[in-house]
């Protein structure tokens, strides 16, 4: 890391396309730009299917990018990086595994001493208030408990990037905002550069440094807005103050126009 | 029984009185099936002594349950032509476990393997297609004449009917396994053998259990008819001399050992799977 002020992640001018099961080329993203500071938390909203996700997935390493560059702290991706970390949208527990299996999986997959491995992941279930579940398995577990399982499995590597793909879609409303207060704790412990794609726009603005709207498919990023609300934030009163219901305003209105063209393209392909 | 249903409902029912009633409920239920089962097993050897004992069935060729416990009594106290009837299970048992693990690791290995590579899935997949079209039992005399009569031939022949269901069973269960889990694991930093050791085979061993089930069934099928076409000891030899002899009894005995061994392997094999499986949720109870 000779660049110690460089950003994060980087993409620049990205296009990626893929080919269907049943050979039709399909384009997700177009002339995509975006670059990620250190330590900011940044959060991609667009409308359903618009190739949100892909922009994830590029940076793991796990799919290539058609066209362009996407670099992470200053070096293009080859690979999966071992400075990532990835929060599911589908439970991604490995139900084989009791609690503080699935949490210590990352330390031992990299070579911890088992007894090594162990102890943190007791640490981090303190963390994350799970002491006593630790030899339960998922499928004993509440949805947000789950989640809470995989957000220390994730946060054990202490990734400098956290990838972040609507890890809290499948909850209900007040779980949510639980686990929106317990991401924001840990995350200001860690301050990790965040890259959190989610397609719910007061989530976005709750948690994020920088909001960058997308348009529907292919997608390329429409606008980038700044939310100016200090920290910490309280996750679950921040969405009535003012402030936050001008700046949702604003971004909304941006957001509507490619969410019923989205949605219009959608009909016309179903 | 609609009562036993209604724990969700809002009104507080006084619990103690309502959990006694399903318990209650729970083990009437199970004292009934448990009659029905031995009524109707009594009712089956009853009839089927009663119609031998009076002539209404030829007793040459069916024999009587009686006369099939007679012979199974003097082939566990005098053997079978000077040799134990144990010494006869034992061979085929021999056989059929050999030929069941062999068959089974082989084909856990090689599945696993073609699953986890898509070239070499595609490639052999149409071999793979061709040979399971083969009945297997057609292989028994190429065996015999290969392998003599010996243990060889027949665990040969037990291995490739355990491995061809093993396999198909361990390539579905690999292809199956889910893709969220393989990338969280890379992600989280396993290599690829790590991989595969904490993910593939774990999600792909209860397809692997369904199979194994089933292919000790047919590792003893492979055993016997193995030695029916060319033996020197075994079940299926008894029943072969038995069928020579026009010994009704001692065809329908071997039968029965050969069933006893296959249910009790089987119970065995659900112990073994539980354990293993101890992280899945458990079935739902029933109430009613």
């Amino acid at each position: 890391m000779s660049d110690a002020q460089g950003p994060a992640v980087e993409l620049i001018d990205v296009a990626r396309r893929f080919v269907t099961p049943d050979g039709k080329a399909v384009a997700a993203l177009r002339d995509f730009n975006m670059s990620v500071a250190r330590g900011e938390f940044v959060a991609l909203v667009g409308p359903t299917g618009c190739g949100k996700s892909t922009t994830l997935n590029l940076v793991t390493g796990l799919a290539r990018p058609s066209r362009g560059t996407v670099r992470v702290f200053g070096k293009e991706v080859d690979g999966i990086d071992p400075r990532i970390g990835f929060a599911f949208q589908t439970d991604a527990l490995f139900p084989w595994r009791n609690v503080i299996d699935n949490v210590a999986a990352g330390p031992l997959f990299r070579g911890m001493a088992k007894a090594d491995a162990m102890e943190l992941a007791r640490k981090w279930l303190a963390r994350v208030n799970l002491s006593g579940h630790e030899s339960k398995y998922p499928h004993q577990l509440s949805g947000g408990m789950r989640k809470r399982v995989a957000l220390a499995q994730t946060f054990i590597n202490e990734p400098q990037i956290l990838l972040m793909d609507e890890p809290f879609s499948a909850l209900d409303a007040q779980t949510r905002v639980l686990m929106h207060e317990e991401l924001m704790a840990l995350w200001q412990q860690n301050r990790s550069s965040v890259i959190f794609v989610t397609h719910d726009l007061e989530e976005a603005i709750a948690l994020a440094d920088r909001v960058f709207v997308l348009t529907s498919g292919p997608a390329t990023v429409k606008n980038v807005y700044t939310i100016d609300l200090p920290r910490p934030r309280v996750v679950s009163e921040i969405r009535y103050e003012p402030k936050f219901i001008e700046i949702s305003h604003t971004i909304w209105n941006d957001l509507r126009e490619e969410v019923q063209r989205g949605a219009a393209a959608q009909e016309r392909a179903a | 029984m609609t009562d036993a249903l209604s724990a969700d409902a809002p009104v507080a029912l006084p619990a103690t009185d309502h959990e006694a009633e399903a318990r209650n409920a729970a083990r009437n239920h199970r004292r009934r099936v448990l009659f029905w089962r031995w009524f109707i097993l009594a009712l089956m050897l009853g009839g089927w002594e009663l119609a031998g004992q009076m002539g209404w069935i030829d007793e040459f060729f069916y024999s009587r349950p009686s006369l099939i416990a007679v012979r199974l009594w003097q082939w566990a106290t005098e053997g079978v032509d000077g040799i134990s009837l144990w010494y006869h299970l034992w061979v085929t048992m021999e056989e059929s476990l050999i030929g069941f693990f062999t068959g089974a690791i082989a084909g856990v290995l090689v599945g696993v393997a073609l699953g986890r590579n898509r070239l070499a899935a595609d490639v052999f997949s149409v071999y793979i297609k061709v040979i399971n079209s083969i009945p297997r039992v057609v292989l028994a005399p190429i065996f015999i004449m290969l392998f003599g009569l010996g243990l060889a031939s027949k665990v040969a022949l037990a291995f490739v009917m355990v491995f061809f269901v093993v396999f198909s069973n361990a390539f579905q269960g690999v292809r199956e396994a889910d893709r969220a889990l393989i990338a969280n694991a890379q992600i989280l930093g396993a290599s690829p053998w790590q991989l595969t050791r904490s993910v593939i085979i774990p999600s792909a061993m209860s397809w692997i259990f369904a199979s194994l089930h089933v292919s000790f069934g047919f590792a003893i099928v492979g055993a016997i008819v193995g030695e029916f076409v060319g033996s020197r000891y075994g079940i299926g030899l008894l029943i072969n001399v038995a069928k020579g002899s026009f010994d009704a009894a001692g065809m329908y005995a071997a039968i029965v050992i050969i069933m006893l061994v296959a249910l009790g392997v089987e119970q065995i094999m659900t112990l073994i799977e539980h354990r293993l499986a101890k992280w899945r949720p458990a079935p739902l109870q029933e109430t009613a």
